[in-house]
């Protein structure tokens, strides 16, 4: 052993990288249960879908309901504003999206009442586009709920959605 | 430092303790004995000021937790209930709230003083970045805190800052998901920022020590700037700036208690006092008044990612001053440019302030958006290259001759004294 070059890998060089891999990987395996578990938890994962009856809002009118701890608006829209929502150049558009892609009835508009900012809830039938206006940072969204001004990135998420029967929602 | 007289134990106690645990000559050495400048004024009594903040914190801190009920149910009832029911808890809670922009007051100063008379320089650099670190720990102290009382601001306030994450590319979503431990800022959020807001503090007090530790090596800077050169230029810690600083914190407390007694929510958000709310945002949301200059750099730039990166490097920036700071004259008595440009920077941080207080829109954000430029122009502009370009006033010879004569200027052998004070660390 004493002739061997300084260079030249040893035997116990060998041992110490393959000792420190595996406890590098022991301490990784160890770690991910104290990281997973900030993640969310089967209680809160067991609220994951909800139904609304969309029977009781007028045409004009829009409720808010709680999703997965998040508010979703459900706006039922007039003429007027489907006209709007419809006649919007999309080359205009921060995030291109036609307003049929963002409903599946075009009177019923669906979406996360969050803004894509900085995730405060907008407010309705506000801002330059008649449509939803954050307070927080002054992003203002349209009819259809897609950015038009200020700082969020993108358009109101439209949540995983289908109608179970003709005046009833499934969210989630 | 030369000069320190050694503890020597009398009683046969001390003599058996210090032979087995040499504590008492430690803090002998670090709080009785320690060689300080003779010349400190009183900005320099911050430092204490601030530990007694920290103290004050945790002792407030501990009694309120055995009231509070960290649940999104309760949260903010068992605030309430400290408020109405709890012996003193109107007053325990009036000096915790208080007691963090206290906080913020005094090391705000004591940041300031460091960049006016060059704290951060050599060889104090790590100094300066440990104490950057306490500040950061800080800020998330004070948003933990803000956060678990569960009022409307504490609730959205959560819910943007959190958001900030989001902007990540790629990784947002899980990322928010792991911090939330849901798919908003709900009950699991309130649980780990609770228990995070009571380790932070001691995570502080732990720094706090390093930050103390890394001053007693090169000893404190003083308003000349320049090295200590002798016993003749200090005066023992003890009784000297003992006295100086605990007569400081008397009044630091009567200003404190002005604010407990006469004007405890002057500093809050009155839409605090109501419980959060996750189907309606404020109209008007607002940080507290410690982190606005940073809000109004988040706001003036009308992109998510970036504006988060800006903020991001308005905070981080700090760590790097000690190398952006391009002259080798500390003190900026010795350095007219940096002066009016100090002055400059603390003008800018205030009207960052004041603009993020204000609704983002028209005049206050084109106002806000020259402020975030020149806060970012002071330390990548200005700092760098008035150290290449400024004259320095002679410097002192000697902080004793300084203080002796009282205007400061030595004038004569200027040169001789500044070379030596680069050389010396």
């Amino acid at each position: 052993m004493a002739t061997d070059h300084a260079e030249e890998p040893t035997r116990r060089d060998f041992l110490y990288i393959a000792t420190g891999a595996v406890g590098a990987v022991g301490a990784a395996a160890l770690a991910w249960p104290f990281i997973d578990q900030l993640n969310p938890d089967a209680s809160v994962l067991a609220l994951a879908s909800i139904e609304v009856d969309l029977s009781t809002i007028d045409e004009g009118g829009a409720v808010t309901v709680t999703w997965r701890g998040k508010p979703v608006f459900i706006r039922h829209r007039t003429e007027a504003e489907i006209e709007a929502a419809k006649t919007v150049d999309i080359s205009e558009l921060r995030d291109p999206q036609t307003d049929a892609e963002r409903v599946k009835r075009p009177e019923w508009l669906v979406m996360l009442g969050i803004c894509t900012h900085l995730g405060c809830v907008p407010l309705g039938e506000k801002g330059e586009y008649d449509g939803w206006f954050c307070p927080c940072h002054g992003s203002h969204y349209d009819t259809s709920g897609r950015i038009r001004k200020g700082p969020a990135p993108l358009n109101l998420e439209v949540p995983e959605y289908a109608f179970i029967e003709d005046n009833r929602i499934k969210i989630g | 430092m030369s000069g320190a007289p050694t503890f020597e134990p009398q009683s046969a106690p001390a003599k058996w303790l210090e032979s087995r645990l040499p504590i008492m000559g430690l803090v002998h050495s670090s709080f009785v004995a320690f060689p300080t400048p003779k010349n400190l004024n009183y900005w320099w009594t911050f430092g204490g000021i601030l530990m007694f903040c920290l103290i004050t914190q945790i002792i407030t801190g501990i009694i309120l937790v055995m009231h509070f009920t960290p649940h999104v149910d309760f949260a903010f009832a068992s605030v309430e209930h400290i408020m109405r029911d709890v012996n003193y808890g109107w007053l325990i809670r009036y000096i915790h709230a208080n007691g963090a922009s206290m906080f913020f007051i005094a090391v705000y100063i004591h940041m300031f003083r460091g960049l006016y008379y060059g704290s951060y320089k050599e060889p104090r650099e790590l100094l300066w970045i440990l104490g950057v670190v306490i500040y950061l720990l800080m800020m998330a102290a004070a948003f933990f805190g803000y956060v678990i009382v569960w009022g409307q601001m504490s609730f959205w306030g959560a819910t943007v800052i959190t958001n900030l994450f989001g902007a990540i590319p790629l990784i947002g979503d899980p990322l928010l998901s792991l911090l939330w431990g849901g798919f908003a800022v709900d009950n699991p959020t309130l649980n780990r920022f609770f228990s995070l807001h009571y380790l932070v503090p001691f995570l502080i007090f732990g720094v706090v020590i390093l930050h103390i530790w890394a001053l007693h090596v090169p000893g404190n800077n003083n308003p000349a700037g320049i090295d200590v050169k002798g016993e003749q230029d200090t005066v023992p810690f003890h009784p000297y700036y003992t006295a100086k600083d605990l007569f400081a914190i008397v009044v630091f407390m009567i200003f404190f208690a002005a604010f407990v007694f006469y004007m405890p929510n002057a500093l809050g958000e009155p839409d605090n006092y109501i419980e959060a709310n996750r189907l309606s945002t404020p109209e008007h949301i607002v940080p507290e008044w410690y982190l606005l200059p940073f809000y109004a750099i988040l706001r003036s730039i009308p992109d998510k990612l970036l504006g988060v990166i800006a903020m991001g490097i308005a905070i981080f920036v700090l760590f790097i001053v000690p190398w952006l700071d391009t002259s080798k004259v500390r003190s900026a008595r010795f350095r007219p440019l940096y002066k009016q440009f100090f002055w400059l920077f603390v003008a800018d941080c205030l009207l960052l302030g004041y603009i993020g207080a204000k609704p983002a829109e028209g005049a206050y954000l084109l106002i806000g958006r020259f402020a975030t430029a020149y806060y970012f122009i002071h330390f990548f502009v200005i700092m760098p290259i008035l150290g290449l370009i400024e004259t320095p006033k002679p410097l002192p010879e000697s902080i004793s001759k300084a203080v002796l004569d009282k205007k400061g200027g030595g004038g004569g052998a200027s040169e001789g004294a500044a070379a030596s004070a680069d050389k010396s660390a």
